[in-house]
């Protein structure tokens, strides 16, 4: 079977996810199982634009994270620093 | 004009980890627990970057005192777009003892080895709560301070910030060179992601020793003991006010 051209980003996004994992709240072995699954659950798909749409829905779930981290902390330094 | 801006960030532990006092009281444990670089110093960096993204400065250089581990520290900060790291070597006692005054000797130091024209701080640490470093810093060098910044714009030769402070907003105009403390609406920092890590690699980290520096680390301050807060007493519910009273006279409050 000959690899898809679009490996390396998906192996890209799949580090990244991972990384971006070791902060999870319910902890990154839960993450990383998780993320494990979700990428497991697709690997015979063969369809271009089909791989590039999930690669795009992983890349909102890294901004979803992001956003997820800062506001945690955020909302930590408001607490603990400011006065309501 | 070297347009250089030197940013200090501090490893710290992380911010939702439980603190716990060590059993001799001494300290809090920090082996094995989790450090990251301090939010407030995060909103530093990433106003520097902000401002080398616009063109405003030429160079972000990231700063921190401390033993090898804070040099991880400073690679969050490259990650994040600063250009290059100056690693302070502080270990052992020396970095027991490593206080706002010290760190600010330092900076002092290096924003005249460096030419720099702007030091961007955080405005505190989340573990000493110190809140000092940026004002000594300026003290020592003798240039104009803008603490507390929830906004910062550069003007010329001069800077207009607006300060968080008690009762709302002041907006003061300063000179530069001048120091600058971050409050916590200044920006929304980046998250530093592994492709950005990855690219800051290549990133270079100076390293260099206090005494090199011609600065003396000996802390005026001792620790005497730390402890635990008290534990909150649990309230007590009363059913009229004259309860009330009769309770808060038994106590000696009224």
């Amino acid at each position: 079977m000959m690899a898809n051209p679009l490996r390396p980003e998906v192996v890209r996004l799949y580090k990244n996810l991972l990384y971006l994992g070791r902060e999870y709240p319910k902890g990154s072995d839960y993450f990383r199982a998780r993320l494990r699954a979700a990428f497991t659950k697709n690997k015979s798909v063969q369809d271009p634009e089909q791989i590039k749409a999930m690669i795009a829905r992983g890349e909102y779930v890294a901004q979803e994270l992001e956003a997820l981290y800062y506001l945690r902390k955020y909302r930590a330094m408001k607490k603990r620093y400011y006065e309501e | 004009m070297s347009g250089r801006v030197l940013v200090g960030v501090k490893r710290v532990i992380d911010y939702a980890v439980k603190i716990r006092v060590k059993a001799d009281n001494t300290g809090v444990v920090t082996d094995g627990v989790k450090h990251s670089m301090n939010p407030f110093c995060e909103i530093a960096v990433e106003e520097a970057v902000k401002l080398k993204e616009k063109k405003l400065v030429k160079e972000v250089v990231a700063v921190s005192c401390g033993p090898q581990q804070s040099q991880e520290t400073i690679r969050t900060a490259l990650a994040m777009g600063a250009d290059r790291g100056i690693h302070v070597e502080v270990s052992g006692k020396d970095y027991e003892t490593l206080g706002p005054l010290q760190v600010s000797k330092i900076m002092a130091a290096l924003a005249k080895k460096e030419d720099a024209q702007l030091i961007i701080l955080g405005k505190q640490a989340i573990d000493d709560d110190c809140n000092q470093t940026g004002q000594m810093t300026a003290a020592l060098l003798d240039w104009p301070q803008g603490t507390f910044a929830s906004e910062v714009t550069l003007d010329g030769d001069k800077i207009k910030v607006v300060r968080e402070i008690d009762g709302g907003l002041e907006t003061i105009k300063i000179n530069t060179p001048a120091v600058l403390t971050a409050d916590l609406r200044l920006n929304t920092p980046r998250y530093a992601t592994l492709p950005n890590i990855m690219k800051a690699k290549k990133k270079k980290i100076a390293n260099v020793k206090p005494a090199d520096l011609g600065v003396n680390l000996t802390s005026r301050l001792e620790v005497l003991k730390v402890e635990d807060p008290p534990q909150r007493q649990a309230g007590m519910k009363v059913e009229t006010v004259e309860d009330l009273v009769g309770k808060l006279k038994e106590a000696g409050k009224v």
